[in-house]
């Protein structure tokens, strides 16, 4: 049985019932006396310049209290401290359609819609790149006019190229068995929270700017809104409320959040900013599309010699996560298996259009698709069962991978394993009835990175602990529950080493006054890193009680232990108290119970010492393994996913619910992005037939499907039946050896369902999203060939 | 969010008395029945529309009867039946089973407890350029239906070709249904397949102020089959990108085509309807299937106007037209 207590033990979200009543509040639910409501006026056209700006007849509007412009918020910011290349409004250039222009306050939502149409702005047209390629080419359109050092223009539209090679590739495709070649195409998705970002903003009469904001990154949001507004730090207060998913759609400041701080700070009101659905589309952030040329050198036994990648990632008009997102498209794809040697070369271009930014598994879903499908047609090639080849390419713990990130444990072979046994594999495939069939996928992921955003040497996380004489707990953390569980997650932890109910630890999360910062809810960090800071905290807390009880029973401190809303005698289980107890007799004894636990990462003989070669580079990575099985209909080219098994390595499941929730909550987006969602720009132009003319005015970088109907995300009737499965490899980094759980178990969904779709008709879509029309296309071409 | 703009809501409880109040208001009046067409279209300022005329507390818009008359029985259905209860009637499902079907694939369950069958029928026109926000239209610089003078569809087209896409009209073209309206200047029927044009401005034969009052729907006799097929990207919630209704009209003594027709929907602003006369003696079978898939797919092109690919819709077309087919075709065998 288990050693623990409350961890590994199913139960449920410790706000749960507050979500499921409708009592929880969101941010949208805050009013606040005097309250009032900004809207932001959006540029129509997709890149120009802004001549002028006249907010007179706005202004004049009765309820309308103040208007903002570009120039009232002149300071660049970025994500990313080597990238700042937003304005909260514009005051050069616009750069995609929706880009922000002006914001209004005025006393209702009707009043402020009409002064944002009111506001009069003269654009000049600039050409507009809505091709990264063409982007690429271009060396005279400019989105971003940036200079060098030396003061001359940067003449291109690169975003960022990263450039990375290990061991010798020419030497591993010279004398290769196989070489697989192909062209993979990522189509571009959102994250599709059904809360749409709001933010309302106080500057209070003590001088203290208060932001509640739908984010999960308070802290980085903190350092923008003070860089930005030109306020020090200790003046501003951060609160995120329960949010409404986010899926790292939320990772970053918008717009919204320092208009409406300045507002407040200009009327002295409290104002608040909600986003229409399309603006949620239009801040967007999400997975880059991505144009991939793989090469994959293998042996006759089906060993991995060499891979060779060259990316194009279409970034959008801002840089947002773009840095890492071009790390990531080649530095995470260096596990689960052993590469005899790789090489990657991914460029990010501007375009104008949205941003693309970090979507649940940044960077390395797209790449997955592309080596999983290689992986597959070798398999075919060479006559090995696509499982077998996997494994033939594992890695082993302790192992260095080839871009040197150190894997500390490794569960991905029983990942393997369980998928195989749930699906039938071995029983089933090959003998299913036509038009259905199986495929395979694996993939890895990280718990964290081991390098904030900006430099520092501060802990990536902090928690502070409190215990009460009535036996309860509180926990402070910055860490951003953003639907995951984060909180549970750490009220678990603390009722583990404390010995209390679940129900009897309080945890207050993400308000940068109150709880001690955490850097966020990205790279699937939580968990490894406030798990850590809150188990130390609760540790050091558990030893002062059991000192205290222990000198109380006149025994050994190792003889008491904390379990179950008691502290117990080991040696003799029927002496016994209740918690609180044992709470008091340790306040009596050290005054006031509060402690502090934080969590830094390792940092040596993690990564290599190449440049870049910390980007990607993890505490603890987890694994990942689906199999998918599909029916296609040969007539209609109509594709049904059938089931996905997905089996994941997460260390050990801290609250195992909540890890399949993860799992399920993973496959769904991942089946969703492989077969329906796609965000996507008009095509630049349609004649009758469909097929492209040259762009009309304005019609280029149009967001095509900015509402819920147009944006397809699958229904409970269009959902595959999931089955999840715990695999747990504890490491030896991870709090307890947990590992994350939020983001790898994504990957693996679309190309197991495109390896699925070969298995049943014989034809591979290699351009994303899997439609209708692209396999009809390729089942006549197939037929049209024989 | 997106704000409805203030508004004026009528709630008449006679026909009478919504009729006075929209002649009263004129085009500044529109009616409103389920609203689940008319409050997105007004949130998106599509529509513009300062008084509402709420058609909910008409009783006479209201009810589900059969009625015998010469030679069979009709199916009277008020315009204000909701979609759900429609999809749910036992008389319906013992009737007309099709219709009940029809009915239950609209939208999601929740537009279905609101939307009417009027309403459905009612529905405006869509198109990829007109149903967005109103950045994306100013963007755009508008279209034949919104504020400019340009089609993006058809470039250079004279004529809106916004599509209609209801679920329910092919189906009530194909079973031959007549729809009784009421106006200022009186009652009138006209014939559900006579009642829309190919102006995506202005769509349907409804004069001004008049409004659906009721559905009649003759039973069909037990030699006509019928079916009718929706494909969508997904299961729920979206709107038909095809829609097609089969009928096909058999000889009560043998398993052979007399007569019938197939009626086509989104295409354009008004429904397709091909006679079957050509056909007639054929057998129903896989021959048959794959001639009447042809004859959909041939006289018929889907424009780029609602959001999917239109050379794919075709096909789609044919293929749902055979399967149509093949249905009838197995229920004569079991």
């Amino acid at each position: 049985m288990s050693e623990f207590r409350v961890l590994g033990r199913h139960h449920r979200k410790i706000d749960a019932m507050d979500r499921m009543t409708g009592v929880e509040r969101y941010t949208d639910d805050l009013t606040l006396p005097r309250m009032l409501h900004c809207k932001i006026l959006r540029a129509p056209i997709a890149h120009g310049r802004i001549l002028g700006i006249d907010t007179s007849a706005a202004l004049a509007i009765p309820g309308v209290e103040a208007v903002i412009t570009g120039a009232d918020l002149p300071t660049p910011y970025g994500i990313i401290p080597w990238t700042p290349d937003e304005h909260a409004l514009c005051f050069d250039k616009v750069r995609y359609v929706g880009d922000a222009v002006a914001a209004v306050a005025a006393v209702d939502e009707e009043t402020a819609n009409a002064a944002v149409a009111a506001i009069e702005v003269r654009y000049e047209k600039l050409p507009v790149l809505d091709d990264p390629h063409a982007a690429l080419a271009d060396h005279a359109t400019l989105i971003h006019e940036r200079r060098k050092p030396d003061g001359s223009l940067v003449t291109n539209n690169i975003s960022k190229r990263v450039e990375l090679s290990f061991g010798d590739l020419d030497a591993a495709f010279a004398d290769a068995e196989l070489v697989v070649e192909a062209d993979y195409r990522f189509h571009g998705t959102t994250h599709t929270p059904i809360e749409p970002h709001c933010a309302l903003a106080h500057a209070d009469a003590r001088g203290i700017l208060t932001i509640w904001s739908a984010t999960q990154v308070p802290h980085y949001l903190h350092r923008e809104l003070a860089k930005v507004l030109g306020l020090p730090r200790n003046r501003i207060r951060v609160i995120q409320p329960a949010l409404g998913g986010a899926f790292g759609g939320k990772s970053e400041p918008f717009d919204l959040e320092f208009c409406a701080a300045l507002l407040s700070l200009r009327t002295g009101r409290p104002v608040k900013c909600l986003y229409t659905r399309e603006e949620v589309f239009l801040a967007h952030r999400g997975r880059h599309p991505f144009d991939m040329h793989y090469r994959t050198a293998f042996d006759r036994d089906g060993t991995i010699r060499g891979v060779d990648a060259r990316t194009v990632l279409d970034g959008g008009a801002y840089s947002s996560f773009g840095l890492v997102t071009t790390y990531y498209s080649g530095q995470l794809l260096c596990s689960p298996y052993r590469f005899g040697a790789y090489r990657f070369d991914s460029r990010r271009a501007y375009t104008n259009k949205p941003a693309c930014g970090p979507k649940r598994g940044h960077g390395s879903v797209q790449p997955r698709f592309a080596i999983e499908v290689q992986l597959d047609k070798a398999a075919v090639a060479l006559g090995i069962d696509p499982i077998e080849l996997r494994r033939r390419n594992a890695l082993t713990v302790g192992e260095r991978t080839i871009n040197e990130f150190a894997i500390g444990s490794y569960g991905f072979l029983d990942c393997l394993a369980e998928v195989e046994r749930a699906s039938g594999w071995t029983e089933r495939r090959g003998k299913l009835p036509r038009g259905r069939g199986l495929g395979v996928a694996g993939s890895t992921y990280i718990s964290g990175t081991n390098y904030c955003i900006y430099p520092t040497d501060l802990p990536q996380s902090g928690v502070q602990i409190c215990l009460d004489r009535s036996g309860r707990v509180r926990v402070f953390s910055g860490t951003s529950d953003i639907g995951q569980g984060s909180s549970t997650m750490l009220a678990a932890v603390a009722a583990e080493e404390l010995g209390v109910a679940l129900e009897d630890v309080r945890v207050l999360a993400a308000d940068t006054d109150l709880t001690p910062v955490d850097l966020g809810a990205y790279s699937s960090r939580i968990t490894l890193m406030a798990g850590h800071a809150c188990q130390r905290a609760a540790k050091d807390l558990a030893f002062k009680v059991r000192s205290a009880v222990a000198t109380a029973w006149d025994c050994d401190r190792s003889d008491v232990v904390l379990a179950e809303g008691q502290a117990m005698r080991l040696s003799a289980p029927e002496t016994a108290m209740p918690i609180a107890e044992a709470f008091v007799l340790a306040e009596v004894e050290f005054g006031t119970l509060g402690a502090t636990g934080s969590y830094q990462t390792p940092r040596e003989g993690v990564h290599g010492d190449y440049r870049g070669a910390t980007i990607g580079a993890s505490p603890a990575y987890s694994f990942t393994a689906h199999v998918a099985e599909v029916e296609v209909d040969e007539e209609t080219g109509e594709v049904q996913v059938l089931q996905i098994w997905a089996a994941h390595d997460c260390g050990r499941a801290l609250s195992p619910t909540l890890v399949k929730a993860q799992i399920e909550g993973s496959v769904y987006m991942g089946a969703a992005e492989a077969v329906m969602e796609h965000h996507h720009t008009m095509p630049s132009g349609l004649r009758a037939d469909g097929k492209r003319r040259d762009p009309g005015p304005g019609v280029a970088g149009l967001l095509a499907n900015s509402s819920l109907l147009d944006y397809r995300i699958p229904t409970a009737l269009d959902t595959p039946d999931i089955t999840a499965i715990i695999v747990e490899h504890p490491d030896p980094n991870g709090p307890y050896g947990a590992k994350e759980a939020g983001e790898g178990p994504l990957h693996p969904a679309i190309p197991a369902i495109a390896n699925a779709i070969f298995d049943a008709v014989g034809v591979r879509i290699d351009a994303l999203p899997i439609t209708p029309e692209k396999v009809l296309a390729a089942l006549r071409a197939r037929t049209e060939a024989r | 969010m997106l704000r409805l703009r203030p508004l004026t809501l009528h709630r008449p409880t006679s026909l009478a008395e919504a009729i006075a109040l929209k002649s009263e208001y004129g085009t500044d009046a529109t009616y409103f029945a389920g609203g689940t067409d008319l409050l997105p279209n007004l949130k998106l300022l599509q529509v513009d529309a300062q008084v509402l005329i709420a058609l909910a507390d008409v009783a006479e818009l209201r009810g589900i009867e059969a009625v015998d008359d010469d030679g069979g029985s009709t199916l009277h259905l008020g315009a204000a039946t909701r979609l759900s209860t429609l999809a749910a009637d036992p008389v319906v499902r013992s009737l007309v089973p099709s219709l009940a079907d029809a009915a239950g694939r609209v939208a999601s369950p929740q537009v279905r407890n609101m939307a009417t069958l009027g309403g459905n029928l009612c529905l405006d026109t869509r198109c990829r350029y007109i149903n967005q926000s109103q950045l994306f239209r100013d963007a755009l610089g508008g279209c034949l239906k919104s504020h400019g003078k340009e089609c993006h569809v058809v470039p250079g087209g004279q004529g809106c070709v916004a599509a209609l896409s209801t679920d329910t009209a092919p189906l009530l073209i194909a079973l031959g249904a007549e729809l009784d309206l009421l106006g200022p200047d009186g009652p009138r029927s006209v014939p559900l397949g006579r009642f829309y044009s190919t102006d995506g401005l202005a769509h349907t034969d409804l004069r001004p102020g008049e409004i659906v009052v009721r559905v009649r729907v003759p039973v069909p006799a037990a030699s006509t089959h019928v079916r009718n097929r929706k494909w969508a990207v997904r299961k729920s919630i979206d709107f038909p990108l095809v829609a097609v209704a089969v009928r096909l009209d058999l000889d009560p003594a043998a398993p052979v085509l007399t007569g019938g027709r197939i009626v086509v929907g989104v295409l354009g602003p008004r429904p397709r309807q091909l006679p079957l006369d050509r056909f007639a003696g054929a057998s129903i079978d896989e021959a048959l299937a794959l001639q009447l898939g042809d004859l959909a797919f041939d006289r018929s092109r889907p424009l780029p106007n609602v959001p999917y690919d239109a050379d794919y819709r075709r096909e789609r077309l044919r293929v749902e037209v055979r399967r149509a087919v093949r249905d009838i075709a197995a229920s004569l065998e079991g």
